[in-house]
């Protein structure tokens, strides 16, 4: 049971192999077993979750199963979920109980799915190492000295530690591959516009798109299916017909076109990943892939550009958290001024107030055409760039970041540092292109590394597509961590 | 020194959409406070906002109306401040580019026209309010109104006088209720005006430096806080001192303006186009579906008045000061016939009348059927213009028509000559005196007779031919 994927657990509640409820107390358990190393959890309520269980067990009893109903899951703290405790990671919302549900959270009850409890992430999503959650750092199962990457960091770490089969994630410049990547595991952030961002605590709402993070691709597939979809109260929804992202898992990948920068494997790349990327990159080619050289030119530029676009969205995102309706209120104060100084100098974390610094500035009256506009121009550039290189392939292959997971603590002391490691992923935000992680080795540390795969436009289907051949093949998806 | 006053104004014209501009909750006026706030406009996390497409279709109305440029794509910033009133600490409105571009008003300042330029007109949402009485010490927030639509109309600073910014924002008023597009209750803040202010030297063209006094709410506290504050700016100058840029407020009971904030303490609002909202692109066919939807104009509607009616210019324009007023005389000088007697009703009786009870047109107790019903009387000789103001007193206060009035009252005007000519004689014979004088070349004399003859008649009698049988009879 530990080791089913998602879709192995929905064939065996549906064969009546197993409950929900069953199902649900052996994860249950192994949260409480394996959450005090891992610290992958920020909320747990198993008389709720059981309660869910059950009531799914009761709604397949009476023949209104659908294809996940019971499954367990776990939702990123970033995602709304009414009555669960959403904290976004941070002080500033450790009391704040959401009276709604975020869209993806709505898909996922639909569906039937199972909530165990609610990830852990950086603040407000904002990080790469799981260090700046207000929860305390997220240990990597592979080696509880790394970090597990972030934001999506508890997500990562919860499914690679079989904690939970699926877990929800998002990535504003890598949060969900980046994690992925350095615990092992599958996860895709799909083309911006495509999962709704109702409900989803906004960081840097032109990038922000949420995702899955699973073992498969297969169950990455299966819950898109679930998490995508037009939504009305999202004016960057996208209105499209419904598509099934398992539609063309199956097909083989003669012909196919990989395309590789040569930017993503110039100085800085670790030696180890890069070999683990040529590997699965020789493994494809035996497929019957075709590799074609391409270039993304403005890949360095897409480091400045995104740090300033991010944390300008996100200096006035993070303006509603005053103390006035909800979340922290600073508990003495003098007037107004005073108040707000207070409630946001304790509720936000020292990362959070660097970029709400770092927006306003760019932001601010003089500064804002030699900043912000001068990014948004950077931004088209990037995006002209994959515009060329998807004339010349189907997908892009590359590593996800620079290393596999660096030590907790090693990179803290050093914002840019940290920023620097992003390099191969922020471009994809930018550009609103989907990218996935799909598990393709390890590095001589026994740290685990990602094979990054970014499509086109509503190329979701392809990439699934070629990280199922590849895991048809391989089975680093299939290894888990001692624990 | 002789100094001119430069006035430009920012109206925020609250739009009558039945729902907030960026939330399906309701925008109903006077509900118990912060019912009528969803998670929207409370701004909880993760909370987004969906533009209603009726502001847009309303401020396309307006720069329609304006004679404007409307931008086809027009984008939605972030205005970023600080304050309880304003949930997510930042106001949805627009910067660079606004749904609407230039265009003029046309102002009525004594019974001069005078053309105003619009510099722009933009969409945004209203704030809450902080409420800080009755909470001892401490402030409400009630956020019922946040979220309201607003177009903020700004004028160019093309305004000489207080006359002139009041016969504006009046123009601007009545054309915003005339398009149907604003409820225009300035007591509830459906229509509220900022102005800015300055002087300069007569002849200078440099602009002085000009303060903007916040919300006035009324025509009245418009004219006053302008005129305290030029005051205020002539005196402190010719004192010499110096006007700083500043935001000011007008105090109704001292009649004053104080200062709110100096330039010092402006705000850095950090525009910045919102990534909640896509750029609202609007079509070629939406602006010519909603041209083709539009009312006749008041401009429109003067000049048809004039030339269908045979109104002066004045009259049409005050009957153009309302779709109302316009619609209620349409109505009578259609039916009537009659366009002159129409308006001299209309703009004289019918208007002071409802001055007097402060009612509004729509409220008129003499429908325009009845009005037109006493019109008639009068055209064809029925009522003196005495007996017809008898009439008007008693179409006000009941529901009768003007001829059942006239039956019930025997209001008739006496056209028989042989009953004149009786008591033409009667007046003649009691009045020797006024005869001799009369005889003797004193003309005024006949008007006393005139007068005999009309007491006689109660009034009835008609007057062009009381005078034409005395001077018969007195040859």
């Amino acid at each position: 049971m530990t080791n089913a994927t998602l879709k192995q657990l929905s064939q065996q509640l549906a064969a009546g192999e197993v409950s929900s409820v069953e199902l649900a107390t052996h994860y249950l358990d192994r949260i409480e077993a394996l959450n005090p190393q891992l610290n992958a959890f920020i909320t747990v309520d198993r008389v709720r979750t059981l309660a869910d269980a059950a009531a799914a067990d009761a709604a397949r009893a009476a023949g209104q199963a659908g294809l996940l109903t019971g499954v367990p899951m776990v939702h990123k703290d970033i995602f709304c979920q009414q009555g669960w405790k959403t904290s976004c990671g941070s002080k500033m919302l450790d009391n704040f109980i959401s009276p709604y549900s975020a869209h993806v959270v709505e898909q996922c009850n639909a569906a039937g799915l199972v909530t165990l409890g609610r990830a852990n992430m950086d603040e407000f999503a904002m990080g790469s190492s799981n260090e700046n959650s207000f929860y305390g750092a997220v240990k990597n199962p592979w080696d509880l000295n790394a970090i597990p990457g972030g934001s999506s960091g508890g997500s990562a770490a919860a499914v690679a530690a079989r904690l939970t089969p699926v877990a929800t994630a998002t990535d504003t410049g890598g949060s969900i591959r980046q994690p992925a990547s350095h615990c092992g595991v599958t996860g895709i952030k799909p083309t911006y516009g495509v999962v709704s961002r109702y409900g989803m605590v906004a960081y840097a709402s032109s990038l922000d798109q949420g995702g899955p993070i699973a073992q498969t691709a297969e169950d990455c597939a299966l819950m898109l299916n679930v998490m995508a979809g037009f939504d009305e109260r999202d004016s960057t929804s996208l209105e499209r017909a419904r598509e099934d992202y398992t539609r063309e898992l199956n097909q083989p990948l003669a012909g196919l076109r990989v395309g590789l920068p040569r930017e993503y494997f110039a100085d800085g790349l670790d030696a180890d990943v890069a070999k683990v990327i040529e590997d699965a990159v020789a493994e494809l080619k035996k497929q019957g892939a075709q590799v074609v050289d391409i270039s993304l030119p403005n890949t360095e530029l897409s480091i400045p550009a995104y740090y300033v676009i991010a944390p300008a969205e996100a200096s006035t995102n993070l303006s509603r958290f005053d103390g006035v309706r909800y979340g922290h209120r600073a508990a003495d104060y003098k007037d107004l001024v005073d108040m707000y100084e207070k409630t946001r100098a304790e509720g936000f974390g020292a990362e959070v107030k660097r970029r709400i610094l770092v927006g306003s500035y760019v932001l601010s009256h003089g500064y804002y055409d030699a900043y912000y506009l001068k990014a948004q121009k950077i931004r088209r550039l990037i995006a002209n760039d994959f515009k060329a290189a998807f004339e010349q392939c189907d997908v892009i292959l590359g590593p996800v970041a620079p290393t596999a997971a660096f030590n907790i603590g090693e990179k803290s002391g050093d914002p840019v540092q940290m920023y620097l490691s992003d390099i191969y992923t922020l471009s994809v935000n930018l550009a609103g292109l989907p990218g996935m992680s799909v598990p393709a080795g390890f590095d001589r540390r026994g740290r685990p590394v990602g094979l990054q795969i970014i499509g086109n436009y509503f190329g979701e289907a392809k990439m699934l597509n070629v990280a199922h051949q590849f895991q048809l093949a391989t089975d680093w998806h299939t290894r888990a961590p001692a624990l | 020194m002789k100094w001119e006053v430069v006035i430009g104004l920012e109206v925020h014209v609250q739009l009558n959409t039945a729902t907030k501009i960026f939330s399906g909750t309701s925008t109903a006026f006077g509900a118990e406070p912060n019912t009528q706030a969803s998670a929207v406009e409370l701004a909880f996390p993760g909370v987004l906002p969906v533009l209603n497409k009726a502001v847009v279709e309303k401020a396309i109305r307006l720069g329609l109306a304006l004679g404007s440029k409307i931008n086809q794509k027009n984008v939605f910033a972030r205005k970023n401040y600080f304050y309880p009133d304003l949930p997510k600490g930042y106001q949805i409105s627009q910067m660079e580019l606004p749904i609407v571009e230039g265009g003029v008003l046309p102002i009525l300042v004594g019974e001069e026209e005078k053309l105003v330029k619009l510099t722009r007109a933009h969409m945004e949402e209203d704030a809450g309010k902080s409420l800080h009485e009755d909470f001892s010490g401490m402030t409400g927030i009630d956020l019922n109104r946040a979220g309201t639509p607003l177009l903020e109309v700004v004028s160019e600073p093309d305004m000489r006088s207080p006359e002139e910014a009041v016969a504006y924002a009046r123009a601007l008023h009545s054309l915003v209720m005339w398009l149907g597009i604003c409820d225009g209750n300035m007591q509830e803040g459906s229509f509220r005006v900022d102005a800015n202010v300055s002087v300069r030297p007569f002849g200078q063209q440099e602009f002085g430096t000009r303060r903007e006094i916040k919300n006035l709410n009324s025509f009245r506290f418009l004219e006053q806080a302008i005129k305290y504050e030029i005051q205020w700016q002539i005196d402190t100058l010719e004192d010499g001192g110096r006007v700083e840029q500043a935001t000011v407020l007008f105090d109704p009971d001292s009649g004053e303006t104080r200062m709110m904030r100096s330039k010092e303490d402006a705000h850095d609002y950090r525009y910045f186009p919102d990534p909640d909202l896509l750029p609202v692109r609007i079509a070629d066919e939406q602006i010519e579906r909603i041209r083709s939807e539009m009312p006749e104009l008041p401009a429109a509607m003067k000049a048809r008045f004039v030339e269908a009616f045979g109104v002066s210019s004045y009259d049409a324009a005050l009957l153009t000061g309302s779709r109302a007023t316009a619609e209620y005389f349409e109505a009578v000088a259609q039916a009537s016939g009659q366009g002159k007697l129409a308006a001299n009703w209309v703009n004289g009786e019918i208007a002071a009348r409802l001055n007097r009870d402060g009612k509004d047109i729509s409220a008129c107790p003499i429908t325009a059927e009845r009005l037109t019903g006493l019109i008639q009387r009068i055209a064809d000789n029925t009522l003196s213009s005495k007996l017809a103001k008898q009439v008007f007193d008693a179409l006000w206060d009941s529901d009768l028509s003007a001829d059942a009035i006239i039956e019930r009252d025997g209001l008739k005007q006496v056209s028989d000559v042989g009953a004149i000519e009786k008591m033409v004689e009667e007046a003649i014979a009691a009045n020797p005196k006024a005869v001799e004088e009369y005889r003797a070349g004193k003309e005024k004399a006949l008007n006393a007779l005139a007068g005999q003859v009309m007491k006689a008649s109660k009034g009835k009698a008609n007057p062009a031919q009381v005078q034409d049988i005395l001077k018969q009879k007195l040859a």
